[in-house]
């Protein structure tokens, strides 16, 4: 089971980790936590309406890892506007957007990693053997979501832009810096793999 | 020769100007949901979306799915602007990359 989650009879799910592996998800989950931030609300403690009432952001985030988990709705390839003027309709659309839904989207991305982290939390490794993350259908659903945007963001990182960028991933030398970034990301993406295997319909 | 018919009233009132008519958007042309391709998400997670959030069978997410692999994006829904924005919405929550747009074809 080490490596790979396997459905439980529950309708969940569980995978074997050992210590290295749970610091490595929780410091990733943790990092992804502090470049999503704070919800607007923590701005304004006292205020339980300021959640409700804070509109989002109206331009794209500099950050290429939150402009790519909160990527501009209107445009893309394919759909390039052909006059200024559309291209002007597009970027006020998208900005409209953002600005309605950007909240939602972290707060949502936000409680995935907090579950993540919290479910490695009560986790406790006995000597030297492997703890097992016994994940409910709902925990497996925030997992999946939180392994997603964690290779979103360190495919980013690496600047994974194409499916040949992936293959040159496999083939680094071990004095590469980023190599020890590239095993993370290709082991997540084994557990994510076999954590989707779990729920398919 | 025939014997010319004198053509129909083209508009029996005329409520707008032309340049009135011709700013009004297309009601009629419908929105779609695309999802464009990126190398990070894995080929069976896209599939599990379009099946979850879209309730579609198993053979047509996956043939979604490869249209976004192979084609670089794929339509996976249509209807008013409204629904598409709640549907990339739900596609950027899962991480996926979607925008929508009038299917002007």
């Amino acid at each position: 089971m080490p490596g790979h989650f396997e459905p439980t009879s529950g309708g969940g799910a569980a995978v074997a980790l050992d210590e290295v592996e749970i610091s490595i998800i929780r410091s990733l989950a943790v990092q992804l936590l502090e470049l999503i931030g704070p919800g607007p609300a923590e701005d304004a403690p006292d205020d339980p309406l300021a959640e409700l009432f804070n509109e989002g952001p109206s331009e794209p985030p500099k950050d290429p890892v939150l402009q790519r988990l909160f990527p501009d709705a209107y445009g893309g390839p394919g759909g390039e506007p052909n006059s200024p003027e559309r291209a002007e309709e597009q970027r006020q659309y998208s900005s409209e957007f953002r600005r309605f839904t950007e909240n939602d989207l972290r707060a949502g991305k936000r409680e995935n990693a907090l579950a993540v982290i919290r479910s490695l939390d009560r986790l406790t490794t006995a000597g030297d053997g492997d703890a097992v993350l016994e994940l409910t259908p709902e925990g497996s659903q925030q997992w999946l979501g939180c392994l997603n945007d964690l290779r979103l963001a360190i495919g980013s990182r690496l600047d994974v832009t194409d499916e040949e960028d992936t293959d040159l991933l496999y083939r680094l030398p071990d004095e590469d810096p980023r190599k020890p970034m590239v095993m993370a990301y290709l082991w997540l993406g084994g557990l994510q793999e076999t954590l989707v295997q779990t729920l398919m319909p | 020769m025939g014997r010319v018919t004198a053509p129909a009233p083209l508009e029996i009132e005329k409520t707008e100007s032309a340049e009135e008519a011709f700013a009004v958007p297309e009601p009629d042309v419908p929105w779609v949901t695309i999802v464009h391709n990126d190398p990070v998400n894995l080929m069976s997670y896209v599939t599990y979306v379009f099946q979850t959030y879209f309730g579609y069978p198993k053979d047509k997410a996956t043939k979604l799915m490869l249209d976004v692999h192979h084609k670089g994006r794929a339509v996976v829904s249509s209807g008013t602007r409204e629904e598409m924005e709640r549907d990339v919405q739900a596609m950027h929550g899962y991480g996926l990359w979607a925008t929508l747009q009038q299917d002007r074809k």
